[in-house]
């Protein structure tokens, strides 16, 4: 027992400290992604409801490729593809030298595009749930399209689409655990050199579980508070 | 503004005139790639410092060719790719200069050669390691290197694993998944003084195939930076001749460098 | 030439040529992981999902701390728990005479699989069978029905129907994050694209990867479809 508190400790021989660290990367890819990949759903779902068929087309291309795609593969695919594509462009623009692409931007990147495809469910159906009477409201009012959206529909937006973006977060949460195989430090990279060092995987897998565990029921008290506000003055 | 555009459009055309005229200058900067995960070649010591017979080696080299030297350290699986996409300059990692690997990358003069051998439980009694005695027998060795296309070539009825890294494969020895596995003689040594002192021993040694294995480890380069390669030969061939290879080499490995 | 070669052949791909037979062995390997560790999985819901709403309470507690702790933490993390940390008890599992499954990966990829769809399952049951009206089960005591009938041949089929749609992602989801089974030594239709890139460095295998893995999941989504629409046929409003 003292030999497990021991190697979970702080400091030079524990790794406590580095766990931590670990999950500190975990929470900060999700947060970082999280903007990127809801603002880029939002504009999948405009774009899927939009007139044009090739728009239209596009947005369910999209939808269908990130959502069918194991999350692995577009992580590789990003990450490989992505410092390889930077690196043409750079070049053909004539700079010499090099430009990478830190594992953390491309993971960012690949769970952003995955959530967007996600989220673009989520958001197309809080769309269809306004009502076309608030856009002629907000017409009459004199609002251009941009203040009617900006100003009516997404704030109502937000309370259709929380429980949906709610489980798109909870997902991202446990996906990032794949950016340690591009070698990202996070909880699971961690645990498993600690494993590789000290030959406890029991004792570090379980406490990478649990520091996951605590964040997904954080996250789930977090979004039923966020829920309860946002319905406050509905009846239910 | 048409103007305008005109004259960003020009000012952008002379900086990058001026840009890739700059690549004909001497190089004073390289960003070496290394694994950081082989011992006694490389390795990130437990305060996370990069140290082995190839680090001492290299920024020897570094300081003869009066050049800056960055260490960058990447994983084996993606090691080739991030050279092809300028992430560094040059890869300095055990890596041998198999006729395959040269197809996508050019290789600078061997520096060193190391046997190969598969290790496997003390228990074992018998040396044959040809692939009818090993048939349907779990063999270990880490992904993306010469000894997994060893076994993909003449192993074909064993089951065979492939690891992230040596240290892994290592590990599933240990707890007994694995019966063998294959690696550069160095890193198996290494691996039996310690970890594997009391489980394990070297079974037999492989012989090199050339055609598989290439003639030795060698610095890996992109094709197009024939001045870099000619400028590392050149130090390369220097340090076989005033003894620092045979110095670094005897102080990690043990012996000399190319045998 | 081998039927997997050709696709790379005549496309003009020289590395899907050369790895197409080990990309068709991985999916092969794929849909055996998937098919088996979902059908188990399935058969342990039934019991888990029941259990959670009609066993005593203890047991109920235990399958909802079950369910929250797989469905609220990586199948990642699970699966190297479970290969890594059960896999250095050998004495133990040998004297159990159990060390064959534990030794190999594909099994305790199954063992990881399984227990992982099992607890997301046991929840998409959990809740059809709650949003079934009640008066349909009164009806069947009505009639005399014994309650295993009423469960087997009243609740389930109409619970199934309901879950229908969410069971269909969840297989979905199963064979997106079976790609993790590379990770531990498989060559699972990932592990096989890692090897081709690993020789040959070029990017496009994984497109072509990504291209397959896309076809399986729009084959199970088509196929689901059409299992919903006629097994729904007898509902009006749908």
């Amino acid at each position: 027992m003292e030999k497990y508190l021991s190697l979970l400790s702080f400091g030079d021989t524990g790794w406590g400290d580095e766990l931590l660290q670990g999950a500190l990367v975990t929470i900060s890819i999700a947060l970082a992604t999280l903007p990127f990949g809801l603002a880029l759903g939002l504009l999948v779902a405009l774009a899927s409801r939009s007139q044009s068929k090739i728009i239209s087309g596009l947005a369910t291309l999209y939808t269908t490729v990130f959502r069918g795609v194991p999350e692995l593969l577009t992580l590789y695919i990003i990450y490989f593809g992505g410092q390889i594509l930077l690196q043409r462009l750079w070049s053909g623009l004539g700079f010499s030298g090099s430009l990478s692409i830190s594992p953390f931007l491309a993971g960012m990147m690949a769970l952003g595009l995955v959530l967007a495809a996600f989220s673009s469910e989520v958001w197309v159906g809080a769309l269809n749930s306004i009502s076309k009477g608030q856009r002629e409201g907000a017409a009459a009012l004199g609002l251009t399209r941009g203040q009617a959206f900006r100003l009516v529909v997404l704030p109502q937006l937000f309370r259709v689409a929380l429980p949906g973006l709610g489980n798109n977060w909870m997902v991202l949460l446990k996906e990032t655990s794949l950016v340690s195989v591009i070698t990202l430090q996070d909880v699971m990279f961690i645990a498993t050199r600690a494993n590789v060092a000290t030959k406890e995987p029991f004792l570090f897998f379980s406490a990478a579980l649990l520091i996951y565990l605590f964040f997904s029921i954080l996250s789930a008290w977090g979004i039923g508070r966020m829920e309860m506000r946002a319905n406050r003055g509905f009846a239910r | 503004m048409t103007t305008k555009r005109v004259l960003l459009a020009a000012a952008a055309l002379a900086i990058t005139g001026f840009a890739t005229g700059a690549q004909a200058q001497a190089i004073t900067e390289i960003k070496i790639g290394t694994e950081g995960a082989y011992p006694p070649y490389n390795n990130l010591n437990a305060k996370k410092e990069l140290e082995g017979f190839e680090i001492d080696y290299m920024n020897d080299l570094c300081a003869k060719m009066k050049v800056k030297c960055t260490w960058v350290v990447q994983d084996w699986d993606g090691i080739i790719p991030a050279l092809l996409s300028k992430k560094y300059d040059v890869i300095v990692a055990g890596m041998n200069a198999t006729p395959e690997r040269q197809k996508r990358v050019d290789f600078t003069d061997v520096y060193t050669s190391t046997p190969i051998a598969m290790v496997g439980a003390k228990s074992i009694t018998s040396t044959d390691i040809s692939p009818a005695a090993l048939k349907g027998k779990a063999i270990g060795a880490q992904g993306s290197t010469i000894h997994m296309n060893f076994l993909e070539a003449y192993y074909k009825d064993s089951t065979i694993r492939p690891y992230p890294t040596q240290e892994e494969a290592n590990l599933d020895l240990l707890n007994g998944r694995l019966d063998y596995i294959v690696a550069d003689l160095e890193a198996l040594e290494s691996f039996l003084k310690d970890k594997g002192k009391d489980c394990c021993k070297i079974v037999a040694e492989v012989k090199r195939d050339a055609a598989i294995h290439g003639p030795g480890v060698g610095m890996a380069i992109r094709k197009e930076d024939a001045a870099l390669k000619a400028m590392l030969n050149k130090a390369i061939a220097e340090s076989k001749t005033d003894g620092t290879l045979d110095k670094h080499a005897m102080k990690w490995l043990g012996k000399k460098a190319i045998q | 030439m081998r039927w997997c070669e050709a696709p790379g052949f005549y496309i003009g791909h020289e590395v899907l040529e050369r790895y197409g037979c080990r990309m068709a062995d991985g999916l092969v390997l794929t849909l055996k992981l998937v098919g088996i560790s979902s059908t188990l999985g399935f058969v342990l819901a039934i019991g888990l999902g029941l259990l959670r709403l009609r066993g005593p309470k203890p047991v109920r507690y235990a399958i909802a701390g079950y369910t929250t702790f797989f469905r609220g933490t990586p199948l990642l993390c699970q699966l190297f728990l479970i290969y890594y940390g059960l896999g250095t008890f050998r004495v133990f599992w040998q004297d159990l005479g159990l060390w064959w499954f534990f030794r190999e990966p594909f099994y305790c990829c199954l063992l990881a699989f399984t227990v992982n769809t099992a607890a997301y399952q046991a929840e998409i049951i959990r809740g059809s069978l709650q949003a079934l009206p009640k008066g349909q089960v009164e009806a069947g005591r009505a009639l005399g029905m014994r309650p295993t009938a009423i469960f087997l041949k009243i609740e389930m089929p109409q619970a199934l129907l309901i879950g229908l749609r969410p069971l269909g992602n969840e297989l979905i989801t199963m064979i997106k994050v079976s790609a993790i089974a590379s990770l531990v030594t498989l060559f699972d239709l990932m592990g096989a694209t890692r090897l081709a890139f690993a020789r040959s460095f070029d990017l496009s295998i994984y497109l072509w990867a990504a291209l397959i893995y896309l076809a399986l999941v729009e084959i199970i989504r088509r196929v689901w479809g059409l299992m919903e629409t006629r097994l729904t046929r007898h509902i009006a409003m749908r």
